[in-house]
């Protein structure tokens, strides 16, 4: 285990760019844990969302109830279609009263039912992209009785994009502070090695490989990484803590996730010590 | 074994610190490196060791050229040449046989395999009753000894040595050329820098090298020819 004691005692040599080395890792998949719960949640969210996702056809007010049936049946048959509802004019009225108190006054007082009657077409799982729904709307509407078909799929693209765009900039951000990290990384690690530079230049005459000489400093980025990544998990669950006791339920991150965002950590904080500890390797060595 | 030809090393001053030499140490040989301090005894020792490159010229040990050596076959020269330096190099924090112990580390043997070695090493060079001691507490001999035996440890077939003997009383000088006689009587080659005329003068059966302000001007094993 001497790897081991010599990347301990090279970040107790140098504690405070090791702490800042730290929190700089820490920073950056932080960052990334922000958006990786926001995410996730949206997943939750729109997964939900999507069971329902369905074409709404309105039918016009001339259309008999048995021609309605038939067209009901024909539309179950596509590939598509898991099912297909008949919501009459009354049923609808109802509906709306109910779901707007509001205005139940006003529906009562009518003399005629303005709502039309319409067909709730539920689609298969299989078949829920965008273009499906679209096809599906688009090949109801030729129906000469359909007087409009509409699908809500728009507002579900709307919270994919807003998802993407979240994205882009939690990427954006956890990547300057990632770089900002590897940067405190390398120099943390180019301290340790300058700290060591007779014991280095004594293990390449005694003709040590760059691998074995490598190793310790490789286990201090990888330690400082996990370390950070361990502080971004606990920040992260701070904040998922503090959202859910203030504003709204929210689901915490799949293990996997998680111990995805620490072997980041580890990596990145292994990466940028195998590259500061290299070039220094080079400059000590003339061949 | 060990092979310059026609090398030269500038470090940009307005002289060569060597200056197109050329000789050739066979295997099991033994030959003083000698001349004034600064004719360029250590830079000629270090171009051996490869731990600086020739500006001209080829230093060739073994199998490997200064021209051609890849720095992934450096350790495995490393450990076919031991260097005892000037100042011994020794790690201040451990004890002389895990400064020894330290050469056969970090060629990944077995731990097992690595103290009856470091053993055999100390006994060697004279040196198993202060095995546990730090360098500081040891003397100028003492250290010497511990860094031959460490030079020693993956048994090379050249040994090169810095003014070994710079440092020590005249008894001392006597135990380490001893030493290094036997070392060499059991096949290893020997490269010694001195610029010490009473070892020359005690030793005339030994091949002299000199140096004279970077250029050869004296072998005893017949001129330049390599
Ligand atoms: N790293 C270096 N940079 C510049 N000049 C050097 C360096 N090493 C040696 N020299 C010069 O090369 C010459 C030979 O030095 P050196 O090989 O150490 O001589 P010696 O070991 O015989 O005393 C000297 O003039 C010395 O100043
Ligand atoms: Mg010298």
């Amino acid at each position: 285990m001497r790897p081991l004691r010599e990347a301990l005692a090279g970040m107790r040599r140098a504690p405070v760019l090791t702490f800042l080395s730290l929190m700089a890792i820490g920073l950056s998949v932080f960052s990334i844990g922000l958006f990786a719960l926001t995410a996730h949640n949206i997943d939750v969210a729109l997964s939900n969302v999507e069971g329902r996702v369905e074409v709404v056809a309105y039918l016009r007010d001339d259309a008999s109830e048995e021609l309605i049936e038939i067209a009901r049946h024909e539309i179950e048959s596509y590939p598509e279609v898991q099912a297909a509802r008949y919501i009459s004019k009354v049923e609808a009225l109802y509906e709306a009263s109910r779901e707007l108190t509001e205005f139940s006054d006003v529906y009562s007082d009518l003399e005629v039912n303005p709502l039309p009657a319409s067909l709730e077409i539920s689609l298969r799982p299989d078949f829920r992209t965008p273009s499906d729904v679209e096809a599906v709307a688009d090949r109801v509407s030729t129906d000469h009785f359909v007087e409009e078909a509409r699908y809500g799929r728009e507002w579900v693209d709307r919270i994919y994009s807003l998802r993407r765009v979240a994205g882009g900039a939690a990427t954006i951000l956890g990547l300057s502070f990632a770089l900002g990290a590897a940067l405190l990384i390398g120099i943390a690690v180019r301290m340790s090695v300058l700290a060591r530079a007779r014991e280095i230049a004594i293990m390449q005459i005694v003709g040590a490989t760059d691998a074995y000489i490598r190793r310790p400093f490789l286990i201090e980025g990888l330690l400082t990484g996990v370390g950070g990544g361990l502080l971004a998990l606990a920040m992260t669950f701070g904040a998922y803590q503090a959202v859910e006791r203030t504003l709204v339920s929210l689901a915490w991150l799949p293990d996997l996730w998680t111990t995805a965002g620490l072997a980041f950590a580890g990596l990145l904080g292994m990466l940028a010590a195998d590259r500061a500890v290299r070039r220094e390797l080079r400059r000590l060595d003339v061949y | 074994m060990v092979q310059l030809r026609s090398v030269t090393k500038s470090f940009g001053g307005s002289s060569a610190a060597v200056l197109d030499v050329s000789f050739h140490l066979k295997k099991g040989e033994f030959a003083f490196l000698t001349g004034a301090s600064g004719a360029g005894k250590t830079t000629i020792l270090k171009l051996v060791h490869m731990l600086d490159r020739p500006t001209s010229g080829e230093v060739r040990v073994s199998r490997y050229s200064s021209s051609r050596i890849r720095r992934r076959d450096l350790p495995d020269l490393r450990r076919r040449v031991g260097y005892v330096f000037q100042d011994f190099r020794l790690l201040e924090n451990l004890t002389a046989e895990e400064n020894v112990a330290f050469a056969l580390q970090v060629t990944g043997i077995s731990k097992a395999k690595i103290g009856p070695r470091v053993q055999k090493l100390l006994n060697q060079v004279g040196l198993a009753a202060r095995a546990r001691a730090l360098p500081r507490e040891l003397s100028g001999g003492e250290q010497q000894r511990v860094a031959v035996a460490r030079a020693l440890a993956n048994e090379p077939l050249v040994l090169l040595a810095d003014e070994p003997t710079g440092n020590l009383d005249e008894r001392a000088s006597a135990g380490v050329l001893g030493l290094f006689q036997r070392i060499n009587a059991s096949g290893t080659s020997v490269l010694m820098a001195t610029h010490d005329s009473e070892i020359l003068r005690r030793h005339r059966n030994v091949r002299v090298i000199e140096l004279e302000q970077g250029r050869l001007v004296f072998d005893s094993a017949g001129g330049t020819a390599a």
